[in-house]
């Protein structure tokens, strides 16, 4: 651990530390949440927090920012000690932190939204907006970036919006910005953006605290490295002494093997695809689309936001009618015009968010399993609750989820066995074809892995056919047998996993035009 | 801003369109003597909706302001009475205090403990009405007990006519009043950092204590205001109609929220301005003043009030989803 070097200028004591925590421990009646954790951040450095959800990450954010006391330890601000610290004194002091929902107000327009915290902290009374004008101007000015100050936020995309947070960061004269999960939800391209605006602010001797759990993303933009797990500092160094799997082994506790997926060609390699389309198209959105899944084949679609892969997903959801070609499902031609028709047919959509978002969390496992198949329980009027229970039975048997009955809440169970709910709650209608968008986004390490293994599993032994749309490349080369490009609603290109490496699709995605 | 002020553009562009079908149907509907009464019409249900537009921005609603009204109205009165007193401004500083405080109670529900603001005001006005007829009483006091001073104030009009056979008819000063309060209220939303924080607070209450926003003073203060509209409505009403009803009110919200509604106001919070509401407060009132020229029954105009509601909401709550997306 670094203990603040200093260094003296005409008598005066400066620090090249900007904020130090030492020995900081934070506890919630009785509950340790943070133990005895120490962290320097430097002026001017790019500095990644790591750890997975629940790690202390957000409350060390909040200690920073004030909105949290320490029960003890001590924090430094430019070498001076500094108690209880306020919201506002943070904010005096130049800390700035940019949620992942960005704390705008979509009901106002950017230039508001730019100007607001300069006219907060100068304790207005009054509103001039020529000033409002001036400030948003000089705040689009010094991020360099193109915006209308007219636009209500709302109609912004989220990298817009995002432009928009940081702008308004700089604008109150910040020495450190904490960025929590700043590329969530994020393209390729506008990640690529960010980092040279980042890399940008950096040279003007602002230091950039930025929380992710994106191995690659850490690696490539920061210049340290914090990792944290169950509230303890774990590892503490510089970046070139980090690899992903080193960074992951301290985020996790443990060793995550990423093995590629290996399609098992002899079992599965005779029977008919389980969905096959042939020159899919709709309107400006898919182009000729010609793509079959055989059983237990896992299918990467990599491509720009707007690359029409959601539109692909949706079209084989039965979501988007009105397409011409064929889809055919085991081998026989079908129309794919309602989500009924294709839910019956076997297929089954899982949208972003909806692992973490689909679930009734104040309700039971069983409730939530079940959800999507109460119909096949009640052939009259009632629910067979022997056969209900049977299932669930068998499910939480098969999915390995850790619990004593099938009447716990959701809540209470770990994210990865949230996830297992999820997904038995769609094996449980028969879905013979599973397409998954943004599996994992917004989910730490540990349970994007037993995310990814179970849908192995069943792909590999139940001969579950897949597609994974996913901006997360290593996730789709670790995880697909193949994996095609999409752009402009046309394929561009497809690979075999095992012939590909990340580095190799990353470039392809950068150089689409 | 250019969306706020299109949202106004097409409101008023309804109301144009309305006012020459009314018109058609109905040629008095354009006399001056009817505008008037309209106008004249527009006061009450105008400074109340004020109050409830302030509230529905920061994302709340109101329903208590009727009780509010109706209790600052008939306590200032019977006050007037006890002390003899007879005089104008004193009483609706007293009648708008007392819808102030009132309306602080709704805001300390709503703040410390969080609670839906639908309910609170349904609390409220409840209470508040049931003291009111449990307590003070429940006679009404007309126009021979009402305080002279009141009721000359509400005479008075700013333009007098006299029509042909010889009656004479003008426009309530009252009008000045109501447009003096929705100027300072519209100043407030648009040149305050308090009504800027009231709009952010409408948008995202947690965004708007992250950037500093004090939103404990900002919830007592748009509860407090809508209250001290209320009563300060609430006595100018009695003055108006010369009689103080502790009855008085009853199932005003739904129009007054109808109103405000109608003007624009976005049922999520966030959006809604003092002109939108002002239109939508004149539309309200000429479409139920057309209903009781067109002679058509009152309960009917419960109807139509319903429907306003429900297609007005269903508009901007459209509109509002699809901002969103």
């Amino acid at each position: 651990m670094r203990s603040g070097p200093l260094f003296h200028v005409d008598g005066l004591v400066m620090s090249e530390n900007f904020i130090e925590l030492r020995n900081v421990r934070k506890e919630f009646a009785g509950v340790v949440a943070l133990k005895d954790l120490s962290l320097t951040i430097r002026k001017g450095e790019i500095h990644c927090l790591a750890g997975e959800n629940g790690s202390g990450k957000s409350t060390l954010i909040k200690i920073m920012s004030g909105v949290y006391q320490p029960t003890s330890g001590e924090l430094y601000i430019d070498g001076n000690r500094v108690e209880n610290l306020s919201p506002m004194a943070s904010i005096e002091h130049g800390v700035q932190v940019i949620y992942q929902d960005f704390s705008l107000f979509g009901n106002l327009t950017v230039a508001e939204n730019l100007a607001m915290n300069v006219q907060l902290r100068e304790q207005r009374h009054m509103l001039n907006w020529r000033k409002v004008r001036e400030i948003a101007k000089e705040a689009v000015k010094r991020l360099g970036v193109d915006l209308d100050l007219d636009t209500d936020v709302e109609k912004l995309s989220t990298a817009g919006k995002q432009l928009v947070a940081i702008a308004r960061a700089l604008m109150s004269d910040a020495r450190l910005i904490i960025m929590d999960e700043p590329t969530t939800a994020l393209t390729g391209k506008e990640i690529e953006t960010l980092f040279r605006i980042v890399k940008d602010i950096q040279s003007r001797g602002i230091a950039i605290l930025f929380v992710s759990h994106k191995m690659r993303e850490m690696l490539e933009i920061s210049e340290h490295i914090t990792v944290i797990r169950n509230g303890q500092k774990v590892a503490d160094g510089p970046t070139g002494d980090f690899d992903e799997a080193l960074i992951t082994r301290h985020m996790t506790g443990s060793d995550i093997i990423s093995e590629p997926y290996i399609w098992d060609q002899q079992k599965y390699g005779s029977m008919p695809p389980r969905i096959e389309t042939k020159n899919l198209t709709h309107g400006n959105d898919l182009d000729n689309i010609n793509l079959a899944i055989k059983p237990g084949e896992i299918v990467g679609v990599s491509g720009l936001l707007g690359s029409g892969r959601t539109e692909l997903a949706l079209s084989l959801f039965g979501m988007m009618p009105g397409y011409s070609g064929t889809i055919s499902i085991n081998g026989a031609q079908t129309v794919l015009d309602t989500p009924q028709k294709a839910i019956r047919a076997g297929v089954a959509y899982v949208p972003e968010d909806r692992l973490s978002e689909g679930l009734f969390l104040t309700q039971g496992i069983d409730r939530n399993m079940l959800a999507t198949s109460y119909e096949k329980l009640a052939p009259g009027l009632l629910i067979d609750q022997n056969k209900a229970e049977e299932w669930v039975e068998a499910m939480i048997r098969d999915m390995q989820i850790a619990t004593p009955t099938g009447k716990k809440l959701v809540k209470e169970l770990s994210g990865g066995n949230q996830q297992r709910v999820v997904i038995a709650r769609w094996l449980l209608t028969n879905a013979k074809f599973l397409i998954l968008n943004g599996p994992t986004v917004g989910v730490d390490v540990g349970s994007k892995a037993e995310i990814h293994r179970i849908i192995r599993e069943l792909a590999q032994k139940e001969g579950l056919a897949v597609l994974m749309i996913s901006d997360d490349v290593p996730e789709l080369v670790h995880n697909c047998n193949r994996i095609v490009l999409m752009h402009r609603g046309a394929f561009v290109e497809e690979m075999a996993s095992a012939d590909t490496s990340e580095d190799q699709i990353s470039d392809k995605l950068k150089n689409l035009t | 801003m250019a969306w706020f002020h299109k949202s106004e553009v097409v409101i008023a562009g309804i109301l144009v369109l309305a006012m020459i079908l009314i018109g058609l149907v109905n040629p008095a509907f354009w006399s001056l003597d009817n505008m008037f009464s309209l106008l004249r019409s527009n006061v009450i249900i105008g400074i109340m909706a004020l109050g409830v537009l302030l509230v529905m921005i920061s994302g709340g609603i109101d329903v208590s302001f009727p009780a509010f009204a109706v209790a600052a109205m008939y306590l200032t009165i019977k006050g007037m009475l006890y002390f003899n007193y007879d005089g104008v401004v004193l009483p609706f500083v007293a009648a708008a205090t007392m819808g102030a405080l009132f309306g602080c109670l709704n805001a300390f529900f709503v703040y410390k403990f969080r609670m839906i603001p639908l309910i609170v005001t349904l609390g409220t006005g409840s209470m508040v009405r049931g003291f009111l007829l449990g307590v003070v009483g429940t006679s009404m006091i007309n126009i021979n007990k009402m305080p002279d001073a009141l009721i000359d104030f509400g005479k008075s009009d700013i333009i007098s006519m006299v029509k042909p056979d010889g009656t004479t008819y003008g426009l309530t000063a009252m009008v000045a009043v109501y447009v003096v309060l929705a100027v300072a209220l519209h100043i407030v939303l648009r040149y305050t950092m308090i009504g800027r924080g009231v709009y952010a607070m409408g948008g995202d209450p947690e965004a708007a204590s992250r950037v500093g926003f004090n939103i404990r003073k900002i919830t007592f203060f748009i509860y407090c205001v809508a209250g001290a509209l209320a009563g300060f409505a609430g006595l100018l009403h009695s003055g108006m109609i010369w009689l103080a009803n502790p009855r008085d009110f009853v199932g005003l919200e739904l129009d007054v929220i109808a109103a405000v509604v109608l003007g624009g106001a976005s049922i999520f919070g966030g959006r809604g301005s003092v002109l939108g509401t002002m239109l939508g407060v004149f539309m309200l009132v000429m479409v139920k003043n057309s209903l009781i020229i067109m002679k058509i029954d009152t309960t009917w105009q419960r109807v139509v009030v319903g429907v306003i509601i429900v297609i007005a909401t269903a508009i901007t709550a459209w509109r509002d989803r699809r901002a969103n997306a």
